[in-house]
C-alpha cells in the first residue's frame, strides 16, 4: 500500500535571494531602499556638519524680525518696518498676480493662436504658425529681458509729458500714460467710500476719492448675488424647454439682474474713474503697471500661449472628421459645431498637457530676477536671505512654496480634467 | 555578514566625506589658484578690460593675497558676485575670500557668520542724479524713483533716510551695476544711489559725465573691506596681513619701484626688513614663504599705488584719497606693526 505524501518543501536558503525570481524582486527593492536611505542620510549629515562647521544653526526666528528694506509693489500693506515674513508674503502674492494674469492671457492667446491656426483662411494660419514658432523656439529669458528693454529704452520719460508742448501725450483721451517706469491706467474710486475719504484729492478743487476693501467687498457680494439669481433663471428656462420645448427669451432678463444692482450701489458709492495725472517725479494716482510686471507678465503670456496654441490644435484635429460631419448633416452651424461639437471632445485631449503648461508658466514667473519684478523669489528668496544669512531656511521655505503652488494648481486642474473625461455609464 | 561590513564601510565613508575641511589655505594651496569673489563690474574696483583680464582696486587686493600665497599674482579666479549672491557664495566655500565693495556691519560679522579682516575703502552712500533734474539735495527727492541695488545695506539705509525724513520713494530693484547704469540713463529711474564711490566710478563711464551731480549728502557710513568665513582664523590672518602689509609698505615707502632694491638685502629699517622677510620669520607664522609680502607688494604696488593707479585722480573715476589717506596724513588708513 501506498501512501500519497506531499513533495517535501525545500528549504529556504539564502541563495534563493539573488537566483530565485520569487525573491529576487524583494532583494533588489531591498537594497535600493538601503542605498537611498543612506544617501539622504548622507545628504542631511552633510547639511548639518558644515552647518557646524560655520556656526550657524537651523532655525526660522529671522521671519519675524524686521525687514527693513521696501518693495514696490505691494498688494497689502507693506513697510520696511514689517517683518521678514510680511514681505515674503507680499513676494508671495506678487508672484501669485502674475501667474494668475499669465495664466489667463497666455489662454486667451493660446485657444485664438490654436484655433486660428486651422483657419482655411491661408494669411491667418500663416501668421499663426510664424507666432507659434517664433515664442515657441527662442528662451522665455529674452523675451522677457526683450519686452523690458524696449519698455525702458523706447517709452518717454515722465517729463516728457510735462509743460505747455509736451513730447509726449497719455493715450486713450487722456486716460492712460505710457511711460518708461511703466503704465499708469485709470482706476476705479469712490467718493462715497465706505472706508471713508481720507485719500487725498487727485486734483485741487475735485473731492477726494478713496478705494477701500469694503467697497469692493459690496460689489463683489452684489455680483455674487446677481449671478446667482441669473443662475435661477436659466434653470427655469430649462424645465420650461424640457416641458414644452420651447425656450424662453431671457437675456435681457439675465442683463438686468447683473447691470441694475450693480448700477444702483456704484451710484451708491459714488464710483468714478480716477485718472493718472503728472505730480512731482512721477505720475501719481491710477494704477501703475510697472516694467518689470508688464515685462513678465507679457513674455510668459506670449511664450506660453505659444505651447497652449499646439496642444488646442492637436485637440481639435484629435476630433474625428466625422464628428463635424455629422453636426453639419445634423444641420449645426459652424460656430455651434466647434462650440458644441468639437470643443467639448477636444477638451479631453487638451487639459492633461495644458496643466503641465500653467505649471511651467507658474514657475517661469521666477524668472523675474531678470527685471527686477520682487516676486518671492526676489523678497524671501533674495534679499531676506541675503540681509540675514539663512540661505538654507529661505531656499526650503522657496521650494516649499512652489511645491505646494504647483500641487494646488495641479489638483484644481485634474478636478476640472475629472469633469471634462469621458464619462462612461 | 560581509554585506553589513560592506555597508558599515560605505557609511564611515559618506560621513568623512561630509566633513568639511576647515583649512582654507591648504585647500587653496593644493588647488593651485585662489578663488576670488567680486563684483559683477564697477569700473575701477573690478572689472574685465578689452582683453577680459579683471583689473582694479578690490581686484588688486585678490591679486596681491593670490601672489603672497604662489608668488604668482595670476594665480586667482575671479567669481563675479551680485549683491544677493555674495554671501551665499562666500559661506558655501564656492569662494574662498570676497573682495566686492562689502560693507562692514555688525550683523555680517556676527549673525552671517563672516569675518572681516579689515577696510581697504572707507566710503559712505550717495545720491547720483541728473543736472537738469533740478535738485540740490536728497530730501528734495520726495516721490522719485531710485534704482537700488537689492540685497546691500544702500538698500536698508535708502529706507531708513526715507522714512527719517518722511517722504516717499519708488524703489527700482536692480541686480547689477550695469544694469542701475542703463535704467538710469535711459530715465526710468531719476535717481541712482549706492557707495559714493561706486557712484564717481559709474558716473566717469557716462558720455558726458559732467551732466551728472552728486548731492551733497553722504547719509551712511560704509567700511568696505575684504571677508572671509568665520571659523578659519588661519586663513583670516592670511588675508587680513596681506591688506596690512600693502598699506604699511606705503607708510614705510616701500614701492614696486624700490622693491627688489629693497628686499635684496637688509636695510636698516627693522620693519622693513621685517615686512620683506630679510630678517625675522614672520612669513612662517602665517604658513607662507619668507618673501611672501614682497610677492603681494610686487603684485600691484602697495595700498597708494592701487589707489592711484585705479580710482585715484589721475584716473577718470577722480576719488581724492580724503578718509582714506594715510594715517599720518590725517586720513584713516592705519596697520598695526610688522614684528
Amino acid at each position: 500500500m501506498s501512501t500519497l505524501t506531499d513533495p517535501p518543501k525545500p528549504a529556504f536558503r539564502l541563495s534563493q535571494l539573488i537566483y530565485d525570481t520569487r525573491y529576487r524582486s524583494i532583494t533588489i527593492q531591498f537594497v535600493a531602499l538601503v542605498l537611498m536611505v543612506l544617501g539622504i542620510g548622507w545628504l542631511v549629515n552633510n547639511t548639518v556638519q558644515n552647518l557646524e562647521d560655520l556656526g550657524k544653526d537651523f532655525n526660522f526666528g529671522f521671519l519675524g524680525s524686521p525687514a527693513g528694506y521696501d518693495i514696490n509693489q505691494q498688494l497689502v500693506d507693506y513697510n520696511s518696518q514689517m517683518s521678514h515674513g510680511r514681505a515674503a508674503f507680499v513676494g508671495i502674492l506678487n508672484t501669485l498676480l502674475v501667474a494668475f494674469l499669465g495664466c489667463v492671457t497666455a489662454t486667451v492667446i493660446g485657444v485664438t493662436a490654436g484655433v486660428l491656426r486651422l483657419s482655411k483662411n491661408w494669411v491667418v494660419s500663416r501668421l499663426m504658425a510664424v507666432y507659434v514658432e517664433g515664442f515657441r523656439n527662442v528662451p522665455l529669458l529674452i523675451w522677457i529681458i526683450l519686452v523690458f528693454a524696449i519698455m525702458i529704452e523706447s517709452m518717454p520719460e515722465p517729463k516728457k509729458f510735462r509743460g505747455a508742448d509736451p513730447a509726449a501725450s497719455m493715450i486713450f483721451s487722456d486716460h492712460v500714460a505710457v511711460t518708461n517706469r511703466g503704465i499708469w491706467i485709470p482706476r476705479i474710486g469712490f467718493t462715497n467710500s465706505l472706508s471713508g475719504n481720507e485719500a487725498v484729492a487727485s486734483v485741487e478743487g475735485l473731492p477726494a476719492v478713496a478705494s477701500g476693501g469694503a467697497d469692493w467687498a459690496l460689489i463683489g457680494v452684489v455680483l455674487l448675488i446677481s449671478i446667482v439669481a441669473i443662475g435661477f433663471v436659466r434653470a427655469r428656462s430649462t424645465r420650461m424647454q424640457q416641458a414644452t420645448g420651447y425656450r424662453p427669451t431671457t437675456w435681457y432678463l439675465q442683463l438686468g439682474i447683473l447691470v441694475i444692482p450693480f448700477a444702483i450701489v456704484g451710484l451708491f458709492l459714488g464710483m468714478t474713474v480716477v485718472t493718472p495725472y503728472l505730480k512731482g517725479f512721477n505720475f501719481t494716482e491710477g494704477i501703475h503697471l510697472r516694467n518689470s510686471l508688464i515685462a513678465l507678465w507679457l513674455a510668459l503670456s506670449l511664450y506660453t500661449g505659444a505651447f497652449i496654441a499646439e496642444i488646442v490644435r492637436a485637440g481639435i484635429m484629435a476630433v474625428s472628421e466625422g464628428q463635424s460631419e455629422a453636426a453639419s448633416a445634423l444641420g449645426m452651424r459652424p460656430k455651434r459645431t466647434m462650440n458644441l461639437v468639437i470643443l467639448p471632445q477636444a477638451m479631453r485631449v487638451i487639459v492633461p498637457p495644458l496643466i503641465s503648461q500653467y505649471l511651467n508658466l507658474a514657475k517661469n514667473s521666477s524668472l523675474a530676477i531678470a527685471v527686477g519684478y520682487m516676486d518671492v523669489r526676489a523678497t524671501l528668496g533674495g534679499i531676506t536671505i541675503s540681509q540675514t544669512g539663512r540661505e538654507l531656511e529661505g531656499m526650503l521655505l522657496l521650494g516649499a512654496f512652489y511645491l505646494l503652488l504647483s500641487l494646488i494648481i495641479s489638483s484644481v486642474m485634474n478636478y476640472f480634467n475629472n469633469r471634462t473625461q469621458l464619462r462612461e455609464r | 555578514m560581509k554585506k553589513s561590513v560592506f555597508f558599515g564601510a560605505l557609511t564611515v565613508a559618506a560621513l568623512t566625506a561630509g566633513v568639511a575641511s576647515a583649512a582654507t589655505l591648504d585647500d587653496v594651496k593644493a588647488r593651485g589658484s585662489l578663488n576670488c569673489g567680486v563684483s559683477t563690474g564697477v569700473v575701477g574696483f573690478a572689472s574685465p578690460d578689452a582683453n577680459g583680464v579683471w583689473e582694479g582696486f578690490d581686484i588688486g587686493i585678490c591679486r596681491a593675497v593670490a601672489a603672497a600665497i604662489f608668488g604668482d599674482s595670476d594665480a586667482v579666479e575671479f567669481v563675479p558676485t551680485t549683491g544677493q549672491t555674495r554671501f551665499t557664495a562666500l559661506a558655501s566655500g564656492e569662494i574662498d575670500m570676497l573682495a566686492r565693495n562689502t560693507t562692514w556691519t555688525f550683523s555680517r560679522d556676527t549673525d552671517l557668520k563672516f569675518e572681516f579682516v579689515g577696510v581697504n575703502y572707507y566710503d559712505g552712500q550717495g545720491f547720483l542724479v541728473p543736472k537738469d533734474l533740478g535738485v540740490s539735495s536728497a530730501k528734495d527727492l520726495d516721490g522719485a524713483t531710485v534704482c537700488i541695488q537689492t540685497g546691500t545695506t544702500t538698500e536698508l539705509n535708502l529706507s531708513d533716510f526715507f522714512r527719517i525724513n518722511n517722504i516717499s520713494y519708488e524703489p527700482v530693484p536692480i541686480e547689477t551695476n550695469a544694469e542701475g547704469r542703463q535704467q538710469y540713463i535711459a530715465g526710468a529711474c531719476d535717481v541712482y544711489t549706492t557707495d559714493a564711490s561706486g557712484l564717481a566710478a559709474t558716473r566717469s563711464t557716462f558720455e558726458s559725465p559732467d551732466d551728472h551731480v552728486l548731492l551733497p549728502e553722504i547719509i551712511s557710513k560704509e567700511p568696505l573691506g575684504p571677508l572671509v568665513r568665520h571659523g578659519d582664523s588661519e586663513w583670516g590672518d592670511v588675508v587680513r596681513w596681506t591688506l596690512n602689509a600693502l598699506v604699511s609698505a606705503e607708510e614705510l615707502g616701500v614701492t614696486s619701484a624700490n622693491l627688489a632694491e629693497l628686499s635684496a638685502a637688509p636695510t636698516n629699517n627693522p620693519e622693513v626688513n621685517r615686512l620683506l622677510g630679510t630678517e625675522g620669520e614672520l612669513g612662517a607664522m602665517i604658513g607662507l614663504d619668507a618673501n611672501w609680502a614682497v610677492n603681494a607688494i610686487g603684485a600691484g604696488g602697495n595700498y597708494g599705488e592701487l589707489f592711484e593707479k585705479n580710482i585715484g585722480e589721475s584716473t577718470p573715476i577722480g576719488l581724492a584719497r580724503g578718509l582714506n589717506a594715510m594715517w599720518t596724513e590725517g586720513g584713516l588708513i592705519y596697520s598695526p606693526p610688522f614684528r
